[in-house]
């Protein structure tokens, strides 16, 4: 090992292969101007899709949304995700990184297709919504950009696993991987097979828009588009829970209550996401519902039952650490007396909440077979994913940058005030919106439409005046959660380009030793049990468990009344 | 050791399940089975389930079909477009087929009594959505979706598009007229 080329960061004793924390840090900030393009769309379609503001023309706002997502969905996310896996191996095992060379190259090839893509986009011939469902067509670059933006990420995380395979035979770590490692690893193995379906539905559609194929089927289409689609969720949900069991590791030094469960859960998302793409197309025709049950239930379920698990064992993983530390009083001392005021927890914590009981079961609930007839399409779906890849992954990924700044970019963050409230800001903002949206959606308002009054159409419909209330929450709430993402580009801006560097203590008014050394937990006598209550090591957390439940099952069942009220369909 | 280390038991997975992963492990599976129990169940005894009935056709084929309703069960024309406005019998095939940008032609069908729905798209993908009863199912072209309604209200229902169509899917809308029976 060449020593030179290392770095260990004084503070969190972490070590830092040079090359890697380049390509670290160049991925994180590229992610994080995408992030501010990508919000910068989203006021603009919130301010048209709020009816008393109604801010673009019809043209602009499908351009506009179409950046929105791709931009978001893909570029962000992904973007990011390619510096959590080279931080998660690279940093984590404290090894070099395998080839940066082709680190660079798969960089160089995301950034050219980000601009590809957007280039056609801006062009005004490729608003056709990040799905591009055949046959509309776009111009051609469109698909280019994305291919070329796939294959970049597929040699991330090609460098990812070729670092894993030298950490190994160099024996820089004893034993097995970390959690957080392997929940990296599992979103990479997603990602390739993303990937993959993502290559067998785009290069098609690329040839056939440049006119070398002169059909695609419709459904074929949707069928692997969403192969694509939804894997590429699972890559989200897999890096934002490792990000939380990292989290938990650096703020309380929690330790997960069992390696087999968590890893086993992590496990259940390979084995059974793939084919979960059957619930985008519950109501499509030509599939039969033994097909759409099994793929939505058999492999869906088993994967929510993994982020059931997760959603129980990061917080019971907190108090059980917590309580090692005395905080043993009551149920919710540990979660109380936790540290709300650094953006590392809070923002984490926010993605937990927020991503389980708003994400986690209105997903569920519209992956129903029969349920998906009432909120196929509505305006209902984006305030599901809203709460999924937005509370869940950005604002888990908002969090791990707060971490970030000091430790991989050496400087103190700046603002700090304004980095204690961001959090809220965006996560309480966001999920406002996001109940608003599926508020308006359980009552037909669509998605992905430019006039919920139908001005110009022929024949026009009225919705209650309670959609447009809901609407012009959506418009409101919204405003204040990009207000929030602003604060979070300001601030690591301003903090990665103009901040001082880090002394001992930063500037948040916490050490950044305290926030990435804290001590692993020691058992306490007797084991974890005896911290806790009813032979629970976290009680608390079942509790919370427990009332998710509670809600969980009442909105079910809400649901099946509704649908149970439309009209008799067989 | 935390997370973000190696796992301090080499033997990880020996490690005995604490109790309060146990537990909720198992609610949550039982749960989750439930949840997919319910799905068959609702097929037996609940009224709302998708036929899955599809064929594949073509536009020109679909058209062919719907022209035919349309010749023979037009009662009236509405709109600015002279929209055809057909009332078939009650029992019978009835088509709707969707375009850049409308929903054609406007159905009127007896409340209480069934039809089989048949619903294509001539061109992209659109998306029907009936309102305020809201039912929405996603409209392919080539593909020919067939499902059995019984309008239970009779409030008139409008088609909306929701799947992105272009620049009129905003406008691309329809109707379903539900009349109380008899001559
Ligand atoms: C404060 C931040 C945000 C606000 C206020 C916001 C708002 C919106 C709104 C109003 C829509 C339009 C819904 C419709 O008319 O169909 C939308 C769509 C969407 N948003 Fe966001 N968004 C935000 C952040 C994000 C982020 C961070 C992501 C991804 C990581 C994201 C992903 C998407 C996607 C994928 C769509 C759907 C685009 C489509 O239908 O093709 N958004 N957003
Ligand atoms: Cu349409
Ligand atoms: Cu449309």
């Amino acid at each position: 090992m060449n020593k030179e080329l290392f770095r260990t960061c004084p503070e969190s004793g972490l070590q830092f292969h040079k090359p890697a924390e380049t390509l670290m840090r160049t991925n994180a900030v590229l992610a994080v101007v995408i992030l501010l393009f990508g919000g910068i769309t989203a006021l603009l379609v919130t301010l048209t899709r709020w009816p008393a503001v109604h801010l673009l023309e019809a043209s602009q706002f499908y351009q506009v949304l179409t950046l929105h997502g791709v931009n978001m969905l893909i570029f962000w996310m992904i973007t990011f995700e390619i510096a959590v896996l080279y931080f998660c191996s690279s940093t984590l095992l404290k090894c070099r990184l395998a080839t940066p060379r082709i680190a660079w190259l798969g960089f160089a090839l995301m950034l050219i297709g980000i601009v590809v893509n957007n280039a056609a986009v801006l062009n005004g011939d490729a608003s056709v919504m990040m799905t591009s469902y055949v046959p509309m067509p776009a111009n051609p670059n469109f698909y280019l950009g994305l291919i070329l933006f796939a294959v970049g990420a597929l040699l991330g995380c090609f460098v990812f696993l070729g670092t894993l395979i030298i950490a190994k035979e160099e024996k820089t770590y004893e034993g097995s991987i970390p959690l957080v490692t392997f929940g990296a690893l599992t979103a990479c193995i997603i990602a390739i097979f993303t990937i993959a379906s993502g290559a067998v539905i785009l290069i098609p559609t690329y040839l056939w828009s440049i006119g070398y194929i002169n059909n695609i089927d419709a459904a074929m289409y949707r069928l692997v588009w969403w192969a694509l689609g939804h894997s590429s969720q699972q890559i989200n949900v897999a890096a934002h829970v490792s990000v939380w069991y990292a989290i938990a590791a650096i703020v309380f030094g929690a330790r997960p209550l069992s390696e087999k469960v968590s890893r086993t859960a992590f496990f259940l998302y390979i084995a059974f996401l793939q084919i979960a793409s059957a619930h985008h197309l519950l109501v499509d025709p030509g599939l039969s519902s033994e097909w759409k049950i099994f793929n939505t239930s058999y492999a869906m379920y088993l994967a929510v039952l993994a982020s059931m698990v997760h959603g129980l064992t990061v917080p019971g993983s907190i108090e059980v650490a917590q309580r090692a530390k005395g905080l043993t009083n009551g149920l919710f001392e540990w979660l109380r007396k936790a540290p709300w005021g650094n953006p590392v927890f809070s923002g984490m914590f926010l993605s937990l909440i927020g991503f389980g009981f708003i994400g986690g079961i209105s997903g569920v609930v519209m992956g129903t077979e029969q349920i998906n007839i009432i909120i196929h399409n509505t305006i209902y779906v984006p305030g599901h994913f809203h709460a999924t890849v937005v509370i869940g992954s950005t604002l888990a990924f908002m969090s791990l940058t707060y971490f970030l700044i000091p430790v991989l970019f050496r400087k103190q963050v700046m603002l700090p005030g304004l980095a204690k409230i961001q959090p809220y800001l965006f996560g309480i903002g966001m999920m406002v919106f996001t109940m608003a949206m599926m508020g308006a959606g359980t009552l037909g308002v669509q998605r992905r439409h430019w006039d919920m009054a139908f001005t110009d159409a022929m024949i026009g419909f009225d919705y209650p005046a309670s959609a447009y209330t809901f609407m012009g929450v959506v418009g409101i709430s919204g405003v204040a959660a990009i207000l929030g993402g602003a604060a979070y580009v300001l601030v690591t801006v301003l903090s990665v380009f103009f901040g001082k560097p880090v002394g001992s203590e930063s500037s948040f008014g916490f050490t950044t030793s305290t926030l990435t050394r804290a001590e692993p937990v020691v058992m306490p006598e007797g084991g974890h049990e005896a911290a806790g209550k009813w032979g629970f090591a976290a009680p608390g957390t079942f509790l919370l468990a427990m009332f998710f439940l509670v809600i969980f099952v009442l909105y079910y069942a809400v649901n099946w009344k509704y649908l149970a009220s439309v009209w008799p369909i067989s | 050791m935390s997370a973000i280390q190696p796992p301090a038991e080499t033997v990880w997975w020996k490690q005995p399940l604490d109790k309060v992963e146990g537990t909720w492990i198992a609610i949550a599976l039982v749960w989750s089975l439930f949840m997919f129990i319910m799905m068959p169940l609702w097929h037996i005894y609940g009224k709302q389930n998708l036929s899955n009935e599809a064929y594949r056709t073509t536009p020109q084929a679909f058209l062919a079909k719907t022209q035919a309703m349309v010749d023979e069960f037009t009662v009236r024309t509405e709109t600015a477009a002279n929209m055809p406005v057909v009332r078939p019998p009650p029992g019978s095939d009835v088509y709707i087929l969707g375009r850049l940008w409308q929903w054609w032609p406007i159905l009127e069908l007896e409340k209480g009594q069934s039809y089989r729905l048949h619903i294509s798209s001539m061109d992209w993908q659109h998306g029907f959505s009936l309102q305020p009863v809201n039912i929405n199912t996603q409209i392919l072209p080539g593909y020919e979706m067939v499902m059995t309604v019984t309008p239970d209200t009779s409030v008139e229902q409008t088609i909306i598009c929701n799947e992105f169509c272009g620049l009129g899917h905003h406008n691309m809308t329809g109707k379903i007229y539900v009349v109380e029976g008899g001559p």
